[in-house]
């Protein structure tokens, strides 16, 4: 995928000015956020199985190499391939690869990120193969136009109802609709016929089970099923990270994941797939290629990010930050907004590709503390921030001013000096008023706020008269009693 | 009990009168109160963007001239969680001041926290007549856990009514300088703070860090809303 994080800024400018999706994401606020805490009453404790979810994810991610020759050799021993593949074009080329090996002319797929990171519906098309998504949301995202995804969990979140009428009468030339179910059957209608043409059905994984070489897939619409089951060949396009030592494991990071994601006890399907169809079952695909991809992820291992490693994708960070709840994830600019895109963008993209996203934080830590496997998020943006400095990638006049501020911090008598000019500036600019409504140098403060008039003396500069007074005070009365 | 009051650069710049309120409070409790004159700031602004040297070189600085009280106040969540959470952080790596700097962690409280947990404060001067809405600032709740102290300390105030908004956990804009860096989107997460307050139906909305508070009653006044009052809790317990 197009990479546009670096027009960040100005993108969410036009996402504050678009006063449909505003509405869009103000209707959808908050719900995401009341159904994940009343789905994790119903854990015992809630605290343990994170703690639970954390060491998992860590034991595979400290022995990442390891886990993924588990992996490999128990689902090559049930009939996958696997092949590895170290970036997206990689992806790509081996997918089509596959496709043109079994004479594939229609892919149908089901949810992947890493899809979209490796631009792999762009590259089919191109290579003259059809892919339909056929998870709703990004249905309805691809047939208006191929847009993109603005959630990794739910994609189309930024699109209101009646838009996606509008958009199913338009494409599909029914008579317009606005019951829920209705629109739903009506893409179900559209859908099934392209699930029984596929010659490949597509899909990323939620967890890769080493021990027995299974693809776990988390999904609600039943379109999974569809997509491994009807197509004789399966494609599973996943991050080397998304390996977990046992399915014992997977019990455990499946009591986190859909309560953390939808806010849901547990998902409407479950799938663990292993291995192509044996001759005695009935379902799976005649072929299964497992496509392992590091596209930057190798590179975390051991760094300053590590952490990053043991995301399981849940989307909880981007639904509990006040700013992607704010412009939605469209302005986040590549395939991951929130939080955890503010740290995967720049790390595998690179830092000058997205400057802004680690600055596009307040650090409220409201993310850290829903994140299932406790990834210290706001402390990763930090460290990013620091990277930025180190590398000069801040503007001169930003590093300058930041210089100028620290070294003053480090000298008391200018900076009080300072401080006391500062103070006396402010109040000037209020002029008497209680506020200052247009405010120089820190001039995107006053964009959307007035800033209140400071009272025009520093504490310190009183606290010394005062502490001066007092003392004047002493000692008059103490020569009054020598009198 | 020797309090070092570190009074952190948004009070000294723009609200003093938070500084003596605190120190108001302390004494009342029985504290001698210090102010170390050479104070500036704690080196959050570094730190958080990115600049560790100038971070350390501040964080020594601080712990340098509060490391010999009994304790240090800080009327800020923020500020407090600095000292407490990120020196020891920032200076790891440097033997002697790795440890000095978890001597002060352990020795800096938060203004609301200190009274409530560690002078199990019972009584306060201030008096007023009003319906409030609290507002938690994130370093303070999610850092330092301060969330029934300040509501424990505003319930010893007869005439206080607490009226919770809805969303009162939730971030308000400001993340220092994030609130100027992206102004638009900090006004806007603002907007919805507010709209939260009026809800409410309070006359008054407290907090405890003036960053806050300055981004909400900024945007109050936006917005048009003047009649709702922005304090500062050290302001309301003082009676200041």
């Amino acid at each position: 995928m197009e990479i546009k994080s670096m027009y960040f800024k100005a993108n969410a400018s036009l996402k504050l000015a678009d006063p449909v999706l505003q509405g869009n994401l103000k209707a959808v606020r908050g719900k995401f956020v009341e159904k994940r805490i009343e789905a994790l009453k119903e854990l015992d404790d809630v605290e343990a199985t994170r703690d639970a979810a954390t060491a998992i994810r860590r034991r595979v991610t400290d022995n990442l190499d390891v886990w993924l020759e588990h992996f490999e050799q128990n689902a090559v021993a049930a009939g996958a391939t696997v092949l590895w593949a170290k970036d997206g074009a990689e992806v790509c080329r081996l997918v089509i690869e596959i496709a043109r090996r079994h004479g594939v002319s229609k892919v149908v797929k089901s949810k992947s990120m890493l899809s979209e990171e490796a631009g792999l519906n762009k590259a089919l098309e191109a290579a003259g193969i059809q892919p339909v998504e056929t998870d709703l949301g990004e249905y309805i995202l691809q047939i208006d136009g191929n847009e993109a995804p603005s959630h990794i969990i739910a994609p189309a979140v930024h699109k209101s109802l009646n838009q996606v009428a509008d958009l199913f009468h338009k494409i599909h030339g029914t008579p317009r609709k606005t019951d829920i179910s209705a629109l739903t059957r009506e893409a179900r209608d559209v859908l099934r016929s392209h699930f029984l043409t596929a010659q490949m059905g597509r899909t990323g994984a939620n967890f890769l089970v080493a021990e027995t070489g299974s693809v776990a897939l988390v999904t609600n619409e039943g379109n999974g099923r569809m997509v491994t089951t009807l197509p004789p060949v399966h494609v599973v396009v996943s991050g080397i990270e998304k390996v977990i030592p046992t399915l014992e494991d997977l019990a455990t990071l499946m009591r986190l994941l859909p309560r953390s994601a939808t806010g849901q006890s547990i998902s409407n399907y479950l799938s663990v797939l292993t291995g192509v169809r044996m001759p005695d079952e009935q379902d799976g695909p005649d072929h299964l290629y497992v496509v392992l991809v590091d596209s930057g992820r190798a590179d975390l291992v051991g760094s300053d990010f590590h952490e990053m490693l043991n995301c399981i994708r849940c989307g909880a960070c981007m639904n509990h930050c006040p700013v992607y709840q704010t412009i939605g994830g469209h302005a986040y600019g590549w395939v991951y907004p929130g939080p955890m895109g503010s740290v995967l963008t720049p790390l595998y993209r690179g830092l000058d590709q997205a400057l802004d996203l680690p600055q596009a934080s307040t650090l409220c830590n409201q993310c850290g503390v829903v994140c299932p496997v406790r990834i210290p998020l706001p402390d990763l943006l930090r460290k990013l921030r620091e990277k930025q400095t180190e590398q000069g990638l801040r503007s001169v006049s930003e590093r300058f001013g930041l210089r100028l501020w620290s070294w003053l911090a480090q000298k008391p008598q200018l900076y009080s000096l300072a401080a006391r000019f500062a103070a006396r500036y402010l109040a000037w600019l209020a002029g008497g008023e209680d506020r200052i409504r247009v405010l120089p140098v820190f001039s995107e403060w006053s964009l959307g706020r007035d800033l209140p008039a400071p009272e025009g003396r520093t504490f310190r500069e009183i606290h010394a008269r005062r502490k001066k007074q007092a003392l004047k005070d002493v000692a008059t009365a103490l020569r009054k009693e020598g009198r | 009990m020797r309090v070092g009051l570190f009074v952190t650069c948004l009070v000294d710049l723009m609200r003093p009168s938070i500084g003596f309120a605190t120190i108001k409070l302390l004494e009342t409790a029985g504290c001698e109160v210090v102010v170390p004159a050479v104070q500036t700031c704690c080196g959050q602004p570094a730190w958080n963007a990115g600049d560790a040297a100038g971070a350390a070189a501040l964080a020594k600085k601080t712990i340098a001239e509060f490391e010999a009280f009994d304790y240090v106040v800080v009327p800020s969540g923020s500020c407090a969680d600095q000292i407490r959470t990120e020196y020891p952080c920032i200076l790891s790596g440097q033997p002697g001041w790795a440890t000095r700097a978890k001597v002060l962690a352990g020795r800096t409280f938060e203004l609301t926290d200190f009274l409530a947990t560690v002078l199990k404060t019972d009584r306060v001067p201030g008096r007023l007549e009003a319906t409030v809405t609290y507002h938690d600032a994130c370093a303070g709740l999610r850092s330092l856990g301060i969330k029934t102290q300040p509501r424990e300390l505003l319930a010893l105030i007869p005439g206080v009514r607490l009226k919770e908004m809805s969303g009162c956990e939730e971030c308000c804009g400001f993340g220092g300088v994030f609130s100027v860096k992206f102004g638009e989107i900090a006004a806007s997460i603002a907007e919805r703070k507010c709209e939260n307050i009026l809800a409410s139906g309070a006359q008054t909305v407290v907090g405890g860090d003036l960053g806050c508070l300055l981004n909400i009653e900024g945007k109050l006044r936006r917005m048009g809303h003047d009649s709702i009052t922005v304090r500062h809790i050290a302001e309301i317990l003082a009676g200041e």
